[in-house]
């Protein structure tokens, strides 16, 4: 029941968003095709404005993970993490996800082919990666649409949400599971 | 920004070198500015298309009847911004995206909003805390439905996939909540943002000329 609700409720949230604005302008009488070109053409320029601040985040965080170091961690992390009923598996996805959210989809499709689907590691990956937003991502295209170079505490609360969240992703799984 | 962009290209290499991994430290330079370009250019369209929808949406006032909506939480959490600035709708409109998982929409009004908060902003240069603030709620990622991570789990025959949303929304609904929460409790401490950047780059332009 719940399911289905919320499936159409994402099923329609687009669509009737769009059906609300246009209409609403043609009653209040905007119009609409003027206005609708004339603020999409800031499309471009926001897009190549943020290219620079995406090059210097993407480019450091890929060479981040080419470089072998979120292995080490993981290795050192591990036996930490066992106490508290964490597969070494998803280790990974705690240190990825706040860098690359195509990367934490990955570990996890990763993770959900190769072990029995059914085991606590696919439900903790699922949780994890379900629940995040990449961080620096958000960072990078954000704060580099509007220029914005120095962070002061962005990514310091950034990252402790990050960290909580994580967190709170091992409790509750060690709960339900 | 300038000692984490020199810590992840420093470690990289260093640790690169370390492990023998350099070539693909030194490949991933290549993949990682190829890429940058192509999630630039994927966003044109579509943030045009919202631009655009956002707009009508604002003559026609249906941003401001949002942003009265949740003004008694708005109000209380952007305290620096003014009540009737566009900003509050955006923020709004954006926050809603993300949670109905609308990750297309969510980013081109998430950027439409920061420009709102720009224009309140003392400093161009560094991030104003109704800045930081909006950030964390957006990094925290809130979500109603985790949409690609059941997709690949009905992809490889998990039983029951959506058991996962309740626990995932209690997830998020922690991070989310406690990064507000943080973003409020760090910005009493944090130095106070001084107009003197804005000054001071405009005694240089004077110089200059």
């Amino acid at each position: 029941m719940f399911q289905t609700i919320m499936n159409n409720l994402s099923l329609w949230a687009l669509p009737s968003i769009i059906l609300l604005i246009l209409t609403m302008g043609l009653v209040k009488k905007v119009p609409l095709y003027e206005v609708f070109t004339d603020g999409a053409k800031d499309g471009f320029k926001v897009a190549v404005n943020i290219i620079p601040y995406l090059v210097a985040i993407i480019v450091g965080i890929s060479m981040f993970r080419a470089c072998g170091i979120i292995e080490w961690i993981g290795q050192i992390c591990a036996p930490m993490l066992a106490i508290f009923n964490v597969p070494a598996d998803t280790i990974p996805i705690m240190i990825v996800r706040s860098l690359s959210g195509s990367a934490a989809l990955g570990v996890f499709s990763d993770i959900a082919n190769s072990t029995d689907v059914n085991s606590y590691a696919v439900k903790l990956a699922a949780i994890m990666v379900g629940s995040s937003e990449t961080t620096f991502y958000v960072l990078a295209v954000y704060f580099g649409a509007v220029g914005i170079s120095k962070l002061r505490y962005a990514l310091l609360v950034g990252l402790l949400a990050d960290i909580i969240g994580i967190v709170a992703a091992i409790l509750v799984c060690n709960l339900m599971f | 920004m300038n000692y984490i962009f020199y810590f992840l290209i420093t470690v990289s290499i260093v640790a690169g070198a370390i492990n023998g991994k350099l070539t693909d430290v030194v490949n991933a330079i290549l993949s990682g500015a190829e890429l940058s370009v192509k999630v630039a250019f994927s966003l044109i369209g579509i943030m045009a298309f919202w631009l655009g929808m956002m707009k009508i949406a604002k003559e026609c006032g249906l941003i401001e009847i949002i942003a009265k909506i949740i003004k008694p939480i708005t109000k209380r959490l952007f305290n620096e911004i003014p009540e009737d600035s566009p900003a509050i709708g955006d923020i709004a409109m954006s926050f809603s995206a993300n949670a109905f998982g609308l990750t297309n929409a969510a980013t081109p009004i998430g950027i439409k909003a920061m420009e709102e908060l720009q224009k309140q902003n003392i400093d161009k240069q560094s991030a104003s805390n109704a800045m930081c603030l909006f950030l964390a709620m957006n990094t925290a990622g809130f979500q109603l439905i985790p949409a690609t991570v059941i997709a690949v789990l009905i992809g490889v025959g998990y039983p029951n996939p959506t058991e996962i949303i309740a626990p995932t929304l209690l997830v998020t609904t922690i991070a989310f909540l406690s990064a507000i929460f943080m973003a409020k409790i760090i910005q009493k401490y944090w130095n106070p943002q001084t107009a003197t950047n804005i000054i001071s780059n405009e005694e240089d332009e004077c110089s200059k000329q």
